[in-house]
């Protein structure tokens, strides 16, 4: 059963790290939240996967 | 003042030229004696060159200034006789530790590999360190420290530059083949060539305390985000030479500096940080914010911009003097070739092209620790919070935190002066690569790579368990006769012949990391980067080489 990969998987961190917050340049909150909800969808159907998803809503809501 | 320095004051000497008021022409002059304009004037005096330092002060750095010097400025100053000193002094460290609130989220070793002569970082306050680099600039006889200089225009004709200098004595005007302009970050010779200097600037405002105090913190780059005794802020500590250690703390967009830098506010924040019962005592505080920007180029006609003059870093990461000092180090070799007709004056233009693209990479990883240490929207400091939250528990989101990438060197991966790869090879050593050290052994006495490397372009070739092939090494001999300043060494396994330029791999790491066979061969600039390499010795691609690294 494949589980949530947490070790680094990014080739370059910086590289996505910039691009991630490149792209809510010049936004106002709402629509952040909004191009953040439409990521999350769009990843967690690359993703494909409930158990990982599971893992992955679970490791997000922790602490918070 | 300061309780652990004294300032020296050097003396301003008329000069010869003042008295009699007749205008020298000189090879070199290097305005400004800062770390990069010392160490251009101490490698010109390494290569023979005298050169005329012009510096409007009459001593040293003041205050808490550059902190961390890392490997490779180090290795460029070993290069020039004087780095043992600089780390005798200085305190040698190689983890740094990040910590959010109070949890340790991250830790990191810069140099975890063994078998290296200079270690990955030192710390020394900068004013020791420009007072050990004019005191070795003196002892070679061909720096002329010319102190209470200034100079107010500067003028390029006919093939050379005029120099005016204000000096107690008044205004003279000088001469120059070329001039190195390391003026820093406010050059007033950038503003006299009308040259843009673009880039982005910051609104966070710093504030910088040096204490001096006896604690029990290891020699460890410590960075807090939102640090307990500071929060919502960042903050940094570093142990300097003398138990003074530096910190910095983020007081965001709207402090007062003239407040902020009062006795009554800074020593509440340090006593929160230290502890109450720490004994301290304040030796300098200050308040900075800055700037990432650059020259478009670094090399206008005969005047050569190094240093802060060229282009200014915010100071995460280190990245300040350390790739000041690479400047110095890819210049000198090519003035020289290009002063003595060996090489072509474009070679100068590589100059250029080479640090721009150093001064791009560097800005870009400021840049982003920068957005990383103070996020300039709610939404990226939401990410910013998220990933130090995650940090603690999942490895991936410790790639992320960014506290400042420290100043590693650049490969010159692009560079016209590179012969590409032929064969194929592994790991690092690519063309345009910072060479790497290894131990070797020279007539029987232990040594490292990197001593025999630089000031001139070697050629080593990797002889593994067999002797080096007798046309082979006549070859390579009569390169050696060349106009192009140039040496050859002979790696073996083993020490064999003990011929003269032979470097025993004691414990295979020049194999391992240059992943060399018998018979591959690299050759190295002056400046200690990979020019080309090749599986076999082919003597006709090597002076093809030899020849594109110095711009034929």
């Amino acid at each position: 059963m494949p589980t949530l990969a947490t070790e680094n998987r990014l080739p370059s961190p910086d590289d996505f790290y910039e691009a991630l917050i490149d792209t809510h340049r010049d936004l106002t909150a709402e629509q952040s939240g909004m191009v953040n909800a439409k990521l999350i969808l769009l990843l967690a159907n690359h993703i494909g996967d409930m158990d990982v998803l599971r893992e992955a809503l679970s490791h997000a809501r922790k602490g918070v | 003042m300061l309780s652990t320095y004294g300032y020296p004051k050097f003396p301003y000497l008329q000069t010869e030229e003042q008295r009699t008021g007749v205008v020298r022409r000189h090879p070199v002059v290097v305005v400004g004696a800062g770390p990069v304009g010392l160490t251009a004037a101490l490698d010109l005096a390494r290569q023979g060159v005298p050169a005329v330092v012009l510096d409007e002060d009459d001593t040293v750095s003041v205050g808490s200034r550059a902190v961390c010097y890392a490997k490779r400025a180090l290795e460029v100053w070993d290069r020039l006789g004087c780095a043992r000193r600089m780390i005798d002094k200085g305190v040698v460290w190689n983890v740094g530790r990040v910590f959010h609130r109070n949890d340790q989220v991250y830790q990191f070793d810069l140099l975890p590999e063994p078998d290296h002569k200079i270690p990955a970082f030192i710390n020394l306050q900068q004013y020791y360190l420009e007072e050990h680099l004019v005191a070795e600039a003196r002892k070679t006889g061909l720096v002329d420290l010319r102190w209470k200089s200034r100079v107010v225009s500067l003028d390029q004709r006919d093939g050379h530059a005029t120099l005016g200098v204000e000096t107690p004595d008044g205004v003279h005007t000088l001469e120059a083949d070329w001039v190195i302009a390391c003026d820093g970050a406010r050059s007033p010779l950038r503003k006299m060539l009308g040259l843009e200097f673009v880039g982005q600037v910051f609104q966070d405002r710093f504030l910088i305390a040096d204490v001096v105090m006896k604690a029990d913190f290891p020699a460890e780059r410590w960075f807090w985000f939102d640090a307990p005794f500071h929060p919502g802020q960042s903050a940094l500590l570093h142990r300097q030479a003398d138990n003074v250690w530096r910190i910095d703390f983020q007081l965001g967009r709207d402090a007062d500096p003239e407040e902020a830098k009062k006795p009554e506010n800074v020593v509440p924040r340090l006593k929160a940080m230290l502890g109450a019962d720490t004994a301290f005592e304040l030796e300098w505080v200050s308040v900075y914010t800055f700037q990432c920007r650059r020259l478009e180029r670094f090399r206008h006609g005969r005047v050569l911009f190094a240093g802060d003059s060229a282009h200014q870093v915010s100071p995460f990461g280190a990245r300040g003097a350390n790739s000041g000092v690479p400047d110095a180090d890819n210049l000198v070799w090519k003035l020289k070739l290009v002063m003595d007709g060996v090489a072509p004056d474009r070679l100068l233009d590589s100059y250029s092209e080479e640090r721009v693209a150093a001064a791009r990479e560097n800005l870009l990883n400021s840049t982003r620790s920068t957005d990383f240490i103070t996020p300039k929207s709610a939404v990226s400091r939401l990410f910013r919070d998220a990933v130090l939250d995650l940090a603690g528990e999942h490895p991936f989101a410790r790639s992320l935190v960014n506290s400042g990438r420290l100043s590693t060197p650049t490969t010159y991966a692009g560079s016209a002066l590179n012969t590409p790869d032929t064969g194929s090879f592994a790991g690092r050593m690519v063309p345009g690569a910072p060479a790497t050290d290894a131990p070797v052994e020279e007539n029987g006495q232990p040594g490292w790579l990197m001593d025999r490397l630089g000031g001139r372009f070697v050629a080593l070739y990797h002889a593994g368990a067999d002797p080096v092939p007798a046309e082979t090494a006549a070859r390579l001999d009569a390169l050696a006769r060349g106009r192009i300043p140039f040496a050859w060494f002979a790696v073996t396994d083993r020490r064999r012949e003990a011929r003269p330029n032979e470097l025993v791999d004691v414990n295979g790491r020049f194999r391992e990391r240059y992943d060399a066979t018998p018979g591959s061969l690299y050759l190295i600039r002056p400046d200690q980067h990979v020019a080309g390499r090749w599986r076999h010795v082919d003597a006709a691609a090597l002076a093809e080489a030899l020849n594109r690294a110095i711009g034929r």
